[in-house]
């Protein structure tokens, strides 16, 4: 058993580790009851599964220099993802997709609330000054 | 080892296959917006990942630009259809 045979395995698992983040991400897709917890199964492969394959690649390649160029990958995805999620769970909270019951606290209402109570004291503070600006 | 190897290929093939699979049957069933968005999301990833496994497998680097390009372009339709449906809001109100 050489060198690159390990090495050689040593790819092939990191490559499975990969899958098995999928699998458990499209297994989570099918079996969570919202879309929030869905969001949180999403985001197993896009970073840890991304880390695994592409650490997987320069291995096989047995090359510092593919390492390198992998990294702008791994940078872009541990970038965006985060955004892409903020993004979708922003729009499943301000949609209701989610299910009440099931979670304990919900920290953001409170702050929803003055915000459109803040608001609506604003819009009527705004009305009265046009009203007497034309007037 | 070429056996060791190839039942490893063939699990990394079925776990693979399960999740694309899996993820396929969400954007079908739904059921709403943000269930299809996110699992098209997982199904972009696990292409990423596919393309590099399929690297690692015929012991290429080839297909690097393709994973860059992916991963780069990925959170443009997200971020988009995202917007879009917020905008659906049953809690947002005019002007909000």
């Amino acid at each position: 058993m050489s060198l690159d045979d390990v090495l050689d395995i040593i790819s092939a698992l990191l490559v499975l580790v990969g899958a098995f983040l999928t699998l458990a991400a499209g297994v989570g897709l099918v079996r969570f009851p919202d879309a929030l917890a869905r969001l949180h199964a999403a985001t197993k492969p896009q970073v840890l599964g991304l880390i695994a394959i592409v650490i997987a690649v320069a291995i096989e390649a047995r090359s510092w220099q593919v390492l390198l160029t992998l990294i702008p990958v791994l940078l872009f995805q541990v970038l965006l993802a985060p955004i892409a999620a903020q993004m979708v769970g922003r729009a499943a909270y301000r949609t209701d997709n989610y299910r009440a019951d099931l979670s304990l606290v919900d920290d953001l209402a409170a702050d929803v609330e003055r915000a459109t109570s803040d608001a609506e004291r604003a819009n009527v503070d705004t009305d009265r000054t046009d009203r007497d600006d034309r007037a | 080892m070429t056996v060791t190897l190839g039942v490893l290929y063939i699990t990394i093939g079925v776990l693979f296959t399960g999740g694309a699979l899996a993820a396929l049957y969400r954007i079908v069933v739904g059921p709403s917006l943000l269930d299809r968005l996110i699992a098209s999301d997982v199904l972009l990833t696990t292409l990423i990942l596919v393309v590099g496994a399929e690297m690692v497998y015929n012991g290429h680097e080839r297909s690097i630009p393709m994973m860059l390009v992916l991963a780069a372009t990925a959170v443009l339709s997200t971020i988009a259809v995202a917007r879009y449906a917020s905008g659906q809001g049953t809690r947002t109100k005019e002007g909000s």
